[in-house]
């Protein structure tokens, strides 16, 4: 066991720090050398071209992902340390996916309470009344007792967002959360993200929503083969952006 | 019950021949009772053993460690590429003798009797075709999904027993099905270590009555039953787990 790292780690430093991050699959080098400081409260968004590596590297921070090279630190926990207590991690990160990935055989209300419940071993009565408030604010509390499979999925997206959150994480990892949706819905669970951000929540995103990245980040990081292009201020990125490659993949996607 | 039907099935053997005696003699009528009563034992035992072993395998084929997948992988081997009669009579005769005798207070008995080595052997042997089955169904749950699970901090058991079974259990019901049925018609074979099973009680009734014809067809009834009452039992789980609007 690691000594509780959380104590040297104070809310003025990073709450997700990446420093010099290499990824490879086999000989293919994903990630070559990232680097990222995020501050509580922050909300960050990484844009860029398919196959950048923007996925690897967003699950490289709750650990889902091994890195091949350097550090991923959440609160000052070394996330690809051996001895890891990956559940002290994942109690701080939640992440949302692109397929929602929801239990097919619980309702809605049982995967929102289901990780508390058996994870955290929490009182089920506490429990419930956090997911139900939760549902409230993504708006599904009429829908608590479907199943999963019969809801929309910019429903099911907005489940499996009250589903991180119930855990009660620091940090939200968000991985092209709307690419699998239809238009009219991608609003709702963009509302739910910008409801979230506006609570203070430390938000990462990966997205292709580049008009949502402007107006919801603090900063965003263009991403390209690998490397971090650009990053700054969306008004800088998206206004008067510097490097070619940012500039070539802006003109393709806006 | 035996009282209400004997007086038909009794003029029934006086004016055609043809003769149910265990519907009229109420020695035969124990017999046949006794009889279906072990075979639905024995059928549940080796369901529940072949069970037991089944999720048990799967879960190991799942396990980091090599040697205990290697292990698995040659009890499948095994059991599935060998007769169960043959696997019958080798746990009987061959495992049996070099088991433990207990005193029963003068005279000795084998540690485990006819019944325990059918509800072994045929558990086992049927618990090989459930690993296989069992497999299948974990192999079709998404790797992103238990990915979701474990990022809310599920350990691999919790997503094995919370997840990843569940699920494989709706995936794999109708191969499952399959095989609780072709277990139970292999109970059958257990007649042959002398369980006194509804196969080995209704030859002794046709060995002391000579009516084979008539037992025969009684046979063939009650396991026709039996299978239907399986198969019923399992739709009803089937419909049961059935997940609103998933996989349809």
């Amino acid at each position: 066991m690691i000594m509780s790292p959380t104590e040297t780690w104070s809310p003025a430093q990073p709450i997700v720090s990446l420093h010099g991050v290499h990824k490879s699959f086999g000989t293919f080098e994903v990630l070559k050398g990232i680097d990222i400081d995020v501050m509580k409260g922050e909300v960050v968004c990484i844009i860029g071209p398919s196959g950048s590596g923007k996925s690897t590297l967003i699950r490289t921070i709750n650990g889902l992902t091994p890195v091949s090279k350097g550090s991923v630190k959440v609160e000052g926990i070394e996330v690809h340390d051996a001895g890891l207590d990956k559940l002290a991690l994942r109690r701080k990160v939640g992440i949302v996916f692109q397929q929602y990935n929801l239990f097919p055989h619980r309702t809605v209300l049982q995967n929102v309470m289901m990780a508390p419940l058996l994870v955290l071993k929490e009182n089920r009565k506490e429990v419930e009344a956090r997911a139900r408030a939760l549902l409230e604010k993504v708006k599904l509390r009429d829908k608590e007792e479907a199943y999963p499979a019969e809801l929309s999925g910019g429903q099911q997206q907005r489940v499996a967002i009250a589903r991180s959150l119930c855990m009660r994480p620091d940090v939200m990892l968000f991985d092209e959360v709307t690419a699998a949706l239809d238009p009219e819905t991608v609003k709702e669970v963009l509302v739910t993200i910008k409801d979230l951000a506006g609570d203070g929540m430390t938000c990462m995103l990966v997205t292709h929503e580049m008009g949502f990245a402007r107006e919801i980040s603090d900063r965003v990081y263009f991403t390209d083969a690998g490397r971090i292009v650009e990053s700054g201020p969306p008004s800088q990125i998206f206004d008067k952006p510097q490097d070619p490659r940012t500039r070539e993949f802006l003109s393709k996607v806006l | 019950m035996l009282d209400l039907i004997a007086p038909f099935f009794e003029r029934l053997n006086d004016t055609t021949g043809l003769n149910f005696s265990p519907f009229y003699d109420s020695y035969d009528w124990g017999r046949l009772l006794e009889g279906m009563w072990v075979s639905i034992k024995l059928i549940t035992a080796i369901i529940a053993v072949s069970l037991v072993i089944g999720v048990v395998g799967a879960g190991a084929q799942t396990s980091r460690v090599r040697p205990v997948r290697w292990l698995v992988a040659a009890y499948i081997e095994v059991f599935r590429n060998t007769p169960p009669i043959v696997q019958l009579l080798f746990f009987y005769f061959g495992l049996g003798a070099i088991t433990p005798q207990v005193d029963m207070g003068g005279w000795y008995e084998p540690m485990i009797g006819s019944f325990g080595w059918a509800v072994i052997a045929i558990g086992i042997f049927g618990g090989s075709y459930n690993v296989e089955i069992f497999r299948s169904g974990i192999e079709a749950v998404p790797d992103s999904t238990k990915e979701a699970a474990e990022s809310l901090g599920f350990s691999q058991f919790k997503i094995f027993v919370y997840i990843t079974l569940p699920l494989a259990v709706r995936i794999c019901l109708p191969a499952l099905t399959n095989n609780i049925v072709s277990l139970a018609k292999t109970s059958s074979l257990a007649y042959v270590i002398a369980v006194p099973e509804i196969t080995y009680s209704l030859s002794g009734i046709w060995s002391d009555s000579v009516n084979v014809p008539e037992m025969m067809v009684l046979l063939f009834l009650y396991y026709i039953v039996l299978v239907a009452i399986i198969a019923r039992i399992m739709s009803v789980i089937e419909h049961r787990l059935a997940l609103p609007g998933y996989g349809q």
